[in-house]
């Protein structure tokens, strides 16, 4: 099913979904160097954020998580998208900072987010003065 | 924040003849980056144009890579210069004291890099994540541009100055532009309460202890999402410093950017002044039960687990926090084997040192800490043991950061389980 909502960063990308149960701070909740979610309290902690489409109802807690952001794209271990149902001022200035400084693009589309689920794959094209394209496949068996 | 979520109208952002002169590069290359960043921020918040800010504190020199240290380094390569008068949060190194951050040349370099590269572009050498414990806090009303979520909940809501959820790289080009998007809580419409909670159960009023206002803190953080919570029945806080504990709570378990406390906070008078004069959007209760099981939440160890230090200060300690933290020292016998390290701002230290305070306190076990926090940088000498706090936030990141256990008390449970060496608390 294909989904039109509002784009916050620029850029398309296609990948398995990662569904978060809660919001996650990438500040104290995303180890950088892997990817790996790291918050004791999240309760999909020991998944991992790299190379997934992240999607989450909205970002949480700390106003430090732009940079983790930018340094996760910066390393390619952050995701290679974000899907989420409000918008999230916090990590769209970190999707900003890693285009800028290294051409490196992690679309980010505020959307519903009814349908989908972790495991399918999921492509999220952002225009930069248009809309945001969500659309997902069935869920992979594997 | 959210108010226009699944709404975006697409109308270009309209910006002045100033705004646009830095757009187009004629206020140097610096400014234009920031022009940059910051219009395409508003664009994707859907802000309709910018407006003025008159201050900006920068959470941006906490150094988390590669990424915060070229973003500075391209602005100040640039000739960047900030506009008005600009705070630094902390960073990963105690300038002051760098003997006490436990990491290499090699690994400290980039942070300290970090932190000059930001004073390189006119920033005020602050490092705090208390700006509003420093004479540069902002007035009710005042316009800025604030990173860190503990001094954004704080101005917002016991201030009445208005900044919304700033981070690292944006904070930097609103003080690079002196613009900020009107959107969100820069506005009138958008900083009405939109959840009531309503203290219960406490018999006649709850007490005002420092666990108190955490716990709410907490509460009202994991349930509010972003939406503005409005607290009615708390009682009055002993001190602003309680307010300061609550909001950093709240910002930890959530994003709370504003929050509204009936009858203390300076845009509630009345808890129909607070919602705006609508419903509220739901009311939840807090009942005892609630309090007790939030501050249960934060311990990963149990009453008497031995513990390796006490850490205070987060947000970092006013001087009345200090005044209060003194006398409890001193009447302390034994005096505590157990390190005690408390984070504060450099111009309380100096304070501190001036009248001769800092070094009864020492006598007593204190370690201080400025520039920068024992959670976000290697500085407790053991972690192997657990780790006492009065702390709601520094109990909620610090298993996470630095992967130690964590005990939360009061002030006076931290200053008993240092001499103890255990976790002890003072009313149990």
């Amino acid at each position: 099913m294909t989904r039109v909502g509002h784009p916050l960063a620029r850029g398309q990308a296609e990948g398995v979904a990662l569904v978060l149960r809660q919001p996650l701070s990438f500040w104290g909740g995303v180890d950088v160097e892997t990817g790996a979610i790291i918050d004791h309290s999240h309760p999909d902690r020991g998944q991992s954020v790299a190379g997934r489409v992240l999607v989450m109802t909205g970002g949480r807690g700390s106003s430090s998580s732009s940079a983790v952001l930018a340094e996760a794209i910066r390393r390619r271990t952050g995701p290679i998208a974000i899907v989420l149902a409000s918008p999230d001022p916090i990590l769209t200035v970190g999707a900003l900072v890693a285009d800028l400084l290294y051409g490196l693009t992690c679309p980010i589309a505020v959307c519903g987010l009814d349908g989908l689920i972790t495991g399918q794959r999921v492509r999220v094209q952002c225009h930069p003065a248009g809309a945001a394209t969500v659309w997902n496949g069935p869920a992979e068996s594997d | 924040m959210s108010a226009r979520s699944g709404y975006h109208k697409g109308l270009p952002l309209e910006l002045t003849g100033a705004d646009r002169a830095m757009l187009h590069g004629e206020e140097g290359a610096s400014t234009q980056v920031a022009m940059q960043v910051l219009a395409a921020f508003a664009e994707a918040v859907d802000a309709e144009r910018l407006l003025d800010i008159s201050r900006a504190h920068i959470d941006g020199c906490l150094y988390h890579g590669q990424a915060s240290l070229d973003f500075a380094l391209r602005l100040s390569a640039g000739g960047g210069r900030v506009r008005v008068p600009t705070t630094l949060n902390v960073g990963s190194m105690d300038l002051i004291h760098p003997e006490l951050i436990r990491l290499s040349p090699a690994d400290a370099a980039p942070g300290r890099r970090l932190m000059e590269a930001h004073l390189a572009l006119g920033c005020e050498p602050s490092f705090t994540c208390a700006p509003y414990q420093t004479r540069f806090r902002p007035v009710f009303g005042e316009q800025i541009a604030w990173g860190e979520s503990n001094a954004i909940v704080f101005a917002n809501s016991v201030i009445g100055a208005r900044t919304n959820r700033y981070g690292d790289f944006i904070d930097l080009c609103c003080a690079l532009t002196a613009r900020a998007p009107a959107w969100g809580l820069h506005l009138d419409e958008a900083r009405r309460g939109q959840l009531l909670f309503q203290l219960r159960g406490f018999g006649d009023a709850p007490a005002a202890t420092d666990a108190l206002f955490v716990a709410v803190g907490l509460i009202i953080g994991s349930r509010s999402g972003d939406r503005i919570p409005v607290i009615e029945g708390l009682p009055v806080p002993r001190h602003e410093d309680q307010l300061k504990a609550m909001g950093a709570a709240a910002a930890s378990s959530g994003s709370v950017a504003l929050f509204h406390a009936v009858g203390i906070t300076p845009e509630a008078p009345t808890t129909m002044e607070a919602l705006g004069r609508h419903p509220a959007d739901e009311t939840f209760a807090i009942h005892p039960a609630d309090v007790t099981r939030a501050l249960d939440g934060l311990s990963t160890v149990k009453a008497g687990t031995p513990i390796t230090a006490v850490c205070l200060g987060t947000p970092h300690f006013s001087l009345d926090e200090w005044e209060r933290l003194l006398p409890l020292l001193e009447a302390e016998t034994p005096a505590s084997a157990t390190p005690i390290y408390v984070n504060t701002g450099r111009a309380t230290l100096h304070v501190l040192e001036g009248d001769g305070r800092m070094s009864r306190l020492r006598a007593c076990g204190v370690i201080p800490v400025v520039d920068t926090c024992t959670y976000v940088t290697p500085i407790l000498e053991r972690l192997d043991g657990a780790v006492m706090t009065n702390s709601g936030k520094w109990a909620h990141y610090a298993p996470g950061n630095i992967g130690v256990q964590v005990a939360f008390g009061s002030l006076e449970d931290c200053v008993r389980s240092a001499a103890e060496g255990r976790v002890t608390r003072v009313d149990a």
